[in-house]
């Protein structure tokens, strides 16, 4: 716990991206989130933290309705992005999730060539008319998810063939290549090595001044090291959210200190 | 955390030697011999029901794709072909069997008065039946094919007596002839005789593969052209019916049907047509396919659409297993970029699923290939003599299918057609064969790894 390097860096801006009131899920019978209110702001990292099946995952994927593809689940309460109700009858997840991407736990490229894994968003979204615009919009992807110079003589080799934090960076930047809002990631760096970690970590930091970036995250060091932002979650409840500093050196809920100090978890 | 409670003070341990084997390890160890030798004689039990059933098929079916032929020169006589001495291809037509059989009969007895005068016993009527009862039909079609060469001679090649086919394949012997009246021991030597002056030879038989079957009395006639073509055309129906409406079923209840008791007994009920014995499609089809909807029967097209039926739950298993063998964090990818369910489906799931679709596709077509019982139902099993017509019009002209044809020569009396059942049966393994090559190859060529 010696690494415990808080960023203290002050929030840009104060705009409201996701705002969250109630909400409450259900996986059939079993009220896995229980009246979670909180509000995400923009250009931040907010880290999700608490121990394993607290629903911090289950929270996270309701931000872009993935919850949706599990027939059992249900979401109650109001969850809005830029003030729009994302549940409301007239929004097509399909649209959101274009908004709000998402990086998953383990690493998950297409079996398809590099450049494939990228482009899959924008062909798909239609943010391209040609094919030197898609190569653009590739390259700018990869850079910005600090891959371009590893992969940039390879580009139409297969995605999969790569180590697995070259993986890892490759579904960043095909998440970012749909120039999504906020970008969502449910343990990024839970399959990487430390040195791929940092890499990761240190491209949140540089994706925070073009996103709200939302990380739930196991390792409370990585937590201190990325976010401006953190909630604590435990049993379905958010127990406590706040600046990463002021949850790290003085956390007002009791649960949270005995968390963060190793007692439970 | 740190209150683990002292465990029981464990038994004073022996102590024992890592070189001494305890009673109990070998008593393991010997469980696993037993265990091992089990498994290789069952696998050697099964590979030997192979090479038996592979080496007796072979050695009976071989003989098959071999055929002894007579060639021997004809005179076209003009006042039996052409009375009018017209050349009218009207009165060609005309002309019947009964018109041709006097030049044959002429041409055998040539040859007999030249080779066979030193055959003791040996006569006209014996001569003649050496050849086949095809023959005059051969002339026949030859001579309304050539009406300017009626008034000259020409050579012929006739296809052998069934029985003289026989004594070159060794079915038949001099002692077997004494005791056959089909087969005489002077029809034998002259048989001998005429090789010897290369009027007969043995060779390879592609009438076996392209001909129509033959009647009871001509079994060196029979060939598999219908049958294959019967079955080439059901192949295609079942292709063109099972695989687009398997996939597109499967695709719809792995990914969009939702989960209720609906889907769930639509799910049982697949599993349970499977096994569904392929008589009772046979039925199902004879009851809706030709006395419902009035379908031509011994049709390819019935026959397609029963095996499609047949084979619909075989290819929606495989499918929804294959389907189901894709990661979900690849539709996860997809879903999380914004593709919709389709895209994920179409873009992603499917083209991993192939190998697994195809090779499900294959096997089940393979199945539908040596499936009988249903046509026997339908009545494919008719004797067909024409060619079906090219699809779409062919696929209504009755037919018949290999494994009827198996079915059909092997409830004949004659030895040559057994023979020729075994034939048609190499034919059958072979295509089947080729299919699940290409099955494999498929697999090996659309399978990637994520």
């Amino acid at each position: 716990m010696n690494d415990m390097r808080i960023v203290e860096r002050d929030v840009d801006t104060q705009a409201i991206k996701f705002d969250c009131e109630n909400v409450q899920v259900y996986y059939g019978d079993n009220h896995a989130i229980k009246d979670v209110n909180v509000r995400i702001e923009s250009n931040t990292v907010t880290a999700f933290i608490g121990p394993s099946g607290c629903g911090k995952s289950t929270f996270l994927r309701c931000l872009n309705r993935m919850n949706d593809t599990i027939d059992i689940c249900r979401v109650e309460g109001k969850l809005s992005l830029d003030g729009e109700n994302i549940y409301d009858r007239k929004v097509d997840p399909v649209q959101l999730r274009a908004k709000v991407g998402m990086v998953f736990q383990k690493p998950n490229p297409f079996p398809k060539s590099i450049y494939d894994n990228i482009a899959y968003g924008p062909r798909i979204h239609g943010l391209v008319d040609s094919k030197a615009d898609l190569d653009m919009v590739v390259e700018r992807s990869l850079r910005r998810g600090a891959i371009w110079d590893e992969v940039k003589d390879r580009l139409h080799a297969p995605g999969t063939g790569l180590s697995g934090g070259q993986q890892q960076r490759l579904c960043i930047a095909r998440a970012v290549a749909t120039e999504p809002e906020v970008l969502l990631m449910d343990e990024p760096c839970s399959a990487l090595d430390p040195i791929a970690t940092a890499q990761v970590e240190e491209l949140i930091e540089e994706l925070r001044t073009n996103f709200s970036v939302i990380i739930v995250t196991h390792s409370m060091q990585q937590a201190a090291r990325v976010s401006q932002r953190t909630a604590f979650f435990h049993l379905g409840e958010l127990v406590e959210f706040g600046k990463t500093g002021d949850i790290f050196t003085n956390p007002k809920d009791p649960r949270t200190e005995s968390y963060i100090t190793g007692r439970i978890g | 955390m740190t209150d683990v409670t002292a465990a029981p003070a464990s038994p004073a341990r022996k102590t024992t030697s890592l070189y001494e084997v305890s009673a109990r390890t070998r008593r393991r160890n010997a469980a696993e011999k037993r265990f091992r030798f089990y498994g290789l004689s069952a696998v050697l039990l099964g590979l030997m029901a192979l090479i038996v059933l592979l080496s007796s098929i072979l050695s009976q079916g071989m003989p098959a794709f071999r055929q002894t032929y007579v060639v021997m020169d004809v005179e076209l006589r003009a006042d039996k072909l052409d009375k009018n001495g017209n050349r009218d291809p009207a009165d060609m037509a005309k002309l019947t069997t009964f018109a041709v059989a006097p030049l044959i009969k002429q041409a055998t007895q040539t040859v007999a008065t030249e080779l066979g005068s030193d055959i003791e016993g040996l006569t006209d009527k014996m001569v003649g039946a050496m050849i086949s009862k095809e023959a005059p039909g051969q002339l026949l079609r030859f001579v309304r094919a050539n009406p300017e060469l009626i008034g000259t001679t020409q050579s012929f090649e006739f296809l052998a007596n069934g029985r003289i086919d026989g004594y070159f394949k060794g079915r038949v012997t001099h002692e077997s002839a004494e005791m056959d009246n089909n087969i005489s021991v002077q029809q034998l030597d002259l048989a001998d005789a005429m090789v010897a002056e290369g009027m007969m030879e043995t060779r390879f038989n592609w009438a076996f593969l392209t001909a129509p079957d033959a009647s009871d009395q001509r079994p060196e006639a029979a060939g598999l052209g219908v049958a294959i073509l019967g079955s080439l055309y059901m192949m295609m129906v079942v292709l063109c019916l099972a695989l687009p409406i398997g996939v597109a079923s499967s695709i719809y209840l792995e990914e969009f049907a939702p989960q209720n008791w609906l889907t769930d007994i639509i799910e049982v009920n697949i599993s349970n047509l499977a096994a569904v014995p392929s008589i009772v499609f046979g039925i199902l089809g004879l009851a809706i396919f030709i006395n419902f909807a009035h379908l031509p029967q011994s049709a390819p097209i019935v026959g397609g659409l029963v095996l499609t039926l047949m084979t619909l739950p075989t290819i929606i298993i495989s499918t929804r297993a294959a389907l189901k063998s894709v990661p979900p964090s690849i539709a996860d990818a997809a879903l999380g970029l914004g593709a919709s369910k389709m895209q994920t489906v179409f873009h992603h799931i499917l083209p991993l699923a192939m190998p697994g679709i195809l090779t499900g596709a294959i096997i089940g077509l393979a199945q539908a290939l040596g499936e009988t019982a249903p046509l026997l139902l339908i009545g494919m099993v008719a004797f067909v003599r024409e060619y079906p017509a090219a699809p779409p019009e062919g696929l209504f002209d009755p037919a018949t299918a290999l494994p009827v044809q198996v079915y059909n020569w092997t409830q004949r009396s004659d030895p040559a057609f057994f023979e020729r059942a075994s034939g048609a049966i190499i034919v059958l393994l072979v295509f089947l064969v080729l299919m699940n090559t290409l099955a494999i190859i498929l697999r090996r060529r659309f399978e990637r790894r994520w």
